[in-house]
This record gives C-alpha cells, structure tokens and sequence, in this order.
C-alpha cells in the first residue's frame, strides 16, 4: 500500500507539472488581444461583455472559454481595429445571430410584452389594489339590530360612570 | 352577535380569480421549460445564404462557392468529425441523399482535413461537396454556433429553414422533407 503511494509521487508531479505548464494553452485569455491605447481596450472589453455566447448561453463573449466564442471575439477586434464602430459590430453579429447575442434585447413589437409586462401588471395589481381598499372603506359596517344599539348605549353610558368614578 | 352572512356567487366567482391567474402563470411557465433555449431561430431564414468560398475538403485546387446552391434544393449541413451528433446523424443523411432528390452539401467546420476525411472514409459520404471551413471563417456569416446544423437552401440560394442538432428519419419527415417539397422546382 505504501510502496504503490511512493512509486506513484513521480507520475502526480508529472501530471501536476504537465497540468501546470500545458492547462494555460487550452484557456482562452483576453491577453491576446493588443490594443494601442487603454481606452480601445477598455472599449472592447465592455463591448464584448454585452454579447452573450451561444454555446454557453449564460455566458458573456468576454466570459466564454468556448471555440466559437473566441472567433466572435477575435471578429469583433479584427473589426474593431478596422475602425469599425460598436453599432456596425453589433450589427454585423445580430444580422447572423440574431438578437440572442445582445444581453439586452431591442425594444421592438415583439419585446414590447418583455419590456414593459411587468409594468403593466404592477398598474394592473396597483389599480385592483386601491379599488379593493376603495370598495372596504364605502362599504357600510354591518348595521346593528336595534337591540343590540340599545345595549350598547348602555354599556357604554355605564363605561362613563366607571370613568368618572376613577377620576 | 353579528352574524356572518355566507358570500353570494358572485363573491365566490371573484374569489378564484387569483387562482385561475395562478394556473395560468403556472402553466406559461411549465411550457417555457419545455422550450429548449438552444433552438435559437435563425435571422438569416428567408434571406439569401451568405456569400462563402472554401477549398472543398477532398480535393484543395477546387473552390466551393454558392453557386453550387442555384437550381436545386439542397441541405447545407455543417458537420465535423469531432462532433458525435454528427456521427449520430450521418446515416440519416445517407439515407436522404441517396432516396431523396435533395442534395446533401456538406459544410466541414472548425475540423482537420484528414480527420474529416477519415470520417467520410469510415462512414460513406453523403455530400455532392464539402466546403472545407477549419477556421470558421464563413461559418460566422453562417451564424452556426454549434455542429451539427442543417440549412435548407431552395433553388435561389435563399435560405428557407435551420435545423439545430442531430437529423433524425423524425426530424427529416416532419420539419425538412415538408419545407424541401415546398421548394422543389416545379418540373412541370
């Protein structure tokens, strides 16, 4: 038992050391991409973060270790370094993939029901609540029986007695 | 004592008001997790097929281009043969190339050559051609995300369906074969 865990310490540090020294290649950095300026950088970095990868739908392109999302981005800094401005990229990857890559949908007819719903049913909820409280508050509390008026008038003219007695 | 007096049908009705908006609720949300989100619909149906030119993949010296699209329907499927779904899908798409008046061109994506041959090597060969594409180069214009995909191309070159995943005699039968019939030139 001892001796298989010792002849096996040389094989663990060969996998270690190949994880350590390989593991990096496979990943995809955003090293890679070299801008002139910060800014451009910057500017690529917040472009690339509001498009969402398809493979990995809830991942960002800037987020995805996926092949296809690094052809999206190194697309998107081949344009960018053409001058290209984010409305034409945007474009260019909406015409081919469609609004899915945009985090954000447009607002258009068809996202009228995503973008605005909520409000809708927040008035809708808001208008039937106030109605409700409206209604309870016209509504006549329940009458008492002549009766019972009667008794009260006395109860509560012998509650006076009782407090003038404790003053 | 008051009494409680029993609320009228009409009161009972409103009641179950929330219930139904509840059910309701429920039962859109039951069916949005029926959906599957990688089925994401394709702007590019109903337009013309992007513009591509690429080495096939058996022979380097000729060039494949979209005029291989005009006259005919064809089925541009994007395959690779690190793909298992398209390992799964391939006999299918034996079976429709050779019964079907359809061509099967193929579009090998993000793939060695010699790996995608041996493939073909292995597995028989349902293309007219094979647009070779390792560099997903046109594969973007394409807006393919993910192999296998199927494109139906009508004569004109216009795109007319996407089929996202694996072609199975199902899928073939109930979503291609109709839109492949619909675009058939008529002969007559």
């Amino acid at each position: 038992m001892i001796h298989h865990r010792v002849r096996n310490i040389p094989l663990c540090l060969v996998l270690l050391a190949g994880t350590l020294a390989f593991g990096n290649l496979s990943a995809y950095t955003l090293e890679e991409f070299k801008f002139e300026t910060p800014g451009q950088h910057e500017a690529f970095r917040d472009l690339i973060a509001k498009l969402r990868c398809l493979v990995c739908q809830n991942e960002s392109l800037a987020g995805s270790q996926a092949g296809v999302a690094q052809d999206l981005r190194e697309e998107v800094y081949r344009m960018m370094l053409e001058g290209q401005s984010d409305e034409e990229i945007v474009t260019f990857l909406v015409d081919r993939y469609g609004d899915f890559v945009l985090y954000e949908p447009p607002i258009k007819p068809s996202t009228y029901l995503l973008w605005f719903g909520p409000f809708i049913f927040l008035g809708v909820a808001g208008y039937m609540l106030f109605r409700t409280l409206g209604r309870k508050k016209d509504e006549p509390e329940e009458d008492l029986t002549e009766a019972e008026r009667t008794r009260l008038q006395r109860l509560l003219a012998a509650d006076g007695d009782n407090q003038d007695k404790l003053k | 004592m008051t009494t409680i007096t029993s609320p009228t049908a009409k009161a009972k009705r409103r009641a179950l008001i929330p219930l139904a908006i509840f059910i309701a609720l429920v039962a859109l949300l039951f069916y949005g997790l029926q959906l599957d989100p990688r089925k994401v619909p394709s702007p590019l149906v109903d337009k013309p097929a992007p513009m591509f030119e690429l080495e096939s993949l058996e022979d380097p010296s000729r060039t494949v281009t979209n005029e291989i699209l005009m006259g005919k329907v064809s089925l541009v499927n994007v395959w690779a043969s690190w793909c298992p779904s398209c390992r799964q899908e391939h006999s299918e798409l034996m079976a429709i190339a050779r019964d079907n008046d359809v061509q099967v061109v193929g579009f090998n994506w993000k793939d060695t050559r010699p790996e995608a041959l041996e493939m073909l090597k292995r597995y028989g060969n349902p293309y007219v051609i094979s647009a070779y594409d390792p560099d997903n180069r046109y594969g973007l214009h394409w807006g393919v995300y993910g192999a296998p995909e199927t494109f139906v191309v009508d004569g004109e070159g216009i795109i007319r369906y996407k089929h996202i995943g694996p072609v199975d005699r199902t899928v073939w039968e109930t979503k291609i074969r109709p839109i492949v019939e619909q675009y058939r030139p008529q002969t007559s």
